[in-house]
């Protein structure tokens, strides 16, 4: 295998203790918390995967890497995968959205129920 | 009975996931990956190839991402505007190192993030790394100084004029050589490494930057003063 076990590994554990979380708790922010985990385990995952162990950030900062096209071509073997950095990095930006738009709701939760447990809710079943 | 029911899921879930894993696991660049890598200099004159994936060959996923992000601070902004009617505690008023170390920090964090943001395709950064520090920045100021309120009137004109600007940069593309946000042929890519070159690349990033550092700081502002009656905003 490759040797990027590791983060893979705690990008998944990450991702379970996140749906724990959403599955167990009952307080709508720790439920939140356990949302923000999945999406930082999601993004901890997708990174690691496109992680090549000894190779180096896909930027072209040595002057000696575009003598000419071949050089260029040896980048493809220096290089890790920066497909999911790009994926990733928007990614968490939006997450950031989406975790403000979650606790927006929390706060309106809270004023029109006087609490933050979920079972409280439970009319707005469906 | 329903933890069992949750035990049950978390270790399915778990477990397809780790079968799933090795099979996504590549153990080199894939086809296309590979033309980024190899021709993403040649097309975009940008060094940070993440930056020419974001920006040029994926240009039209974040301006989906983009809008993504518009529509989910919309969205809480919407949510918080009303008055919540909660009975909030007055405020402890920030102490004197913080409201001086905030006034003090607040230029060099923007500086630091326009900095991150123009130089998005040379070093590792761009427009939403840049925009995030900047409202980090928003965030420091409104902690120090909670009656402070942002002039939300300028801030969404600035968020509507970069989001506009990303679609016409990407209309640019579409006129001149008949593809979308286009690089390429639209503007000349200048020389390797400097600050102005790559392209329409730093303009969109620019944009990038200015728009989500506008969107948080709303979203900041909104937040802060969500609690209590509100301010009507």
């Amino acid at each position: 295998m490759a040797g990027n076990e590791l983060y893979v590994a705690t990008g998944l554990i990450v991702i379970l203790i996140g749906f724990a979380t959403v599955l167990v708790k009952r307080n709508i922010l720790k439920i939140v918390i356990g949302f923000s985990l999945i999406d930082s385990g999601t993004n901890l995952l997708i990174v690691a995967l496109g992680y090549f162990p000894g190779r180096t950030a896909p930027i072209v900062n040595n002057p000696d890497m575009l003598a000419n096209r071949a050089t260029l071509l040896v980048n493809t073997a220096r290089f890790v995968d920066p497909v999911p950095q790009a994926l990733v990095l928007t990614a968490i930006v939006i997450g950031v959205g989406v975790t403000a738009l979650m606790l927006a709701y929390v706060v309106r939760l809270y004023a029109t129920g006087k609490t933050l447990d979920v079972r409280q809710f439970g009319r707005m079943k469906w | 009975m329903k933890q069992i029911i949750s035990m049950i899921a978390i270790v399915t879930v778990g477990f397809v996931l780790w079968q799933l894993v090795p099979i996504a696991m590549p153990t080199a660049l894939g086809p296309v990956t590979h033309h980024y890598v190899a021709d993403g200099l040649k097309d975009n004159g940008g060094s940070n190839l993440v930056t020419s994936i974001v920006v040029n060959y994926r240009g039209f996923d974040t301006l989906g991402e983009v809008t993504v992000l518009f529509l989910s601070v919309s969205g809480a902004a919407f949510v918080l505007r009303r008055r919540s009617g909660l009975e909030v505690t007055e405020p402890v008023p920030a102490s004197e190192i913080v409201q001086t170390g905030a006034r003090a920090l607040f230029a060099p964090i923007v500086v630091f993030g326009a900095y991150i943001f123009v130089h998005g395709h040379l070093t590792p950064g761009g427009g939403f790394q840049g925009g995030a520090v900047i409202a980090s920045g928003v965030l420091l100021l409104l902690l120090a100084d909670r009656d402070r309120s942002l002039p939300h009137g300028s801030l969404s004109w600035i968020e509507s004029l970069s989001g506009l600007g990303f679609v016409l940069a990407g209309l640019a593309g579409l006129i001149v050589t008949g593809s979308f946000l286009a690089n390429k042929g639209v503007l000349p890519l200048g020389q390797w490494n400097r600050v102005v070159s790559a392209g329409i690349i730093p303009i969109i990033y620019i944009l990038i930057g200015l728009k989500v550092g506008s969107e948080l700081s709303v979203l900041l502002d909104v937040m802060v003063h969500a609690a209590g009656d509100g301010e009507g905003n």
